[in-house]
């Protein structure tokens, strides 16, 4: 694959994947989801049983998770009470927003006729998207690479540890799927730009 | 014993100008920090897209957020400023808010 691009008469971006590669994007936008719907929104371990009772307007406190901790940076870092209220007024609208734009991945992948379980060899899935959905899926994949760089540690400049690692190893491939989506960002990041 | 007192009048100093007046109820900034994850051209496209800032201004608080660590990537109100931290974290960036110095 190319990778996206603008398609010069109607203006759309347009990409098209392999089976294999649709299927992985599912993959990882479906993780982002369930990742953003587990953690609970309320903190558990609120002091007065009655406040915790009457708190569902938004969490306060930050995820314990180093993924959502990331996803989620608290706004004043030197203000733990102002960094609460800005958590309650915005992480719920935050967490909404990076699961409706995963599932706006998962969405066009399926309409554009990738099956519930891939069987098919050989399939290619052509994906053309609109202005504001091709945002949505650039978001998406700025959460699936922080999210999978979180859980691998990686740092500026670390490419040769990387290249280092023997191929078999499972970091060495979820590297590789952190690079790729990197590279997909970049072609859709010029796409929409051009 | 607790007594309500008349509220003051806000008191403006006469000798500042008006655009010094905006500026003293400006003095919150959005900082957006370095990460290495983020794509310098992403981060640039954010600038452009969020901000409605020029290429050429993206691209400089782009640099200097990966050379420097971190940038001032606007001004405003402490409410300004909250909606400006909260894009930047909708579209992944590190960015937290601080009273300008």
């Amino acid at each position: 694959m190319n990778g996206f691009e603008r398609h010069r008469r109607s203006g759309a971006v347009i990409a098209n994947f392999s089976g294999f590669e649709a299927d992985l994007l599912r993959s990882l936008a479906s993780q982002i989801v369930e990742l953003l719907r587990n953690e609970a929104a309320v903190p558990p371990d609120a002091q007065d049983p009655f406040e915790a009772m009457m708190d569902f307007s938004g969490p306060t406190s930050e995820p314990d998770d180093p993924v959502l901790k990331r996803l989620f940076p608290s706004a004043y870092p030197d203000d733990e009470e102002a960094a609460s209220e800005f958590r309650r007024f915005t992480e719920g609208t935050l967490r909404d927003g990076k699961a409706n734009a995963a599932i706006a991945i998962i969405d066009r992948l399926e309409e554009a006729g990738l099956p519930p379980h891939l069987s098919e060899q050989g399939l290619v899935i052509d994906v053309e998207l609109d202005e504001e959905t091709a945002q949505m899926w650039l978001r998406s994949f700025t959460d699936i690479r922080l999210a999978i760089a979180t859980r691998l540690d990686v740092e500026d400049g670390d490419e040769e540890y990387w290249y280092s690692l023997p191929d078999d190893d499972p970091r060495s491939q979820a590297h590789d799927i952190y690079e790729w989506v990197g590279w997909l960002q970049e072609t859709l990041v010029r796409a929409l730009t051009e | 014993m607790t007594s309500v007192s008349a509220a003051s009048p806000v008191e403006v100093d006469p000798t500042l100008t008006p655009d010094e007046i905006t500026f003293l109820a400006k003095p919150w900034v959005t900082i957006v920090w370095n990460d290495p994850v983020n794509l310098m051209s992403y981060v640039s496209y954010v600038f452009q897209t969020y901000f409605g800032y020029t290429k050429a201004k993206s691209e400089k608080l782009m640099m200097e957020v990966h050379e420097d660590g971190r940038s001032v990537v606007s001004t405003g109100t402490r409410e300004e400023m909250e909606r400006d931290v909260q894009a930047m974290h909708e579209y992944g960036l590190w960015a937290t808010m601080e009273k300008s110095s």
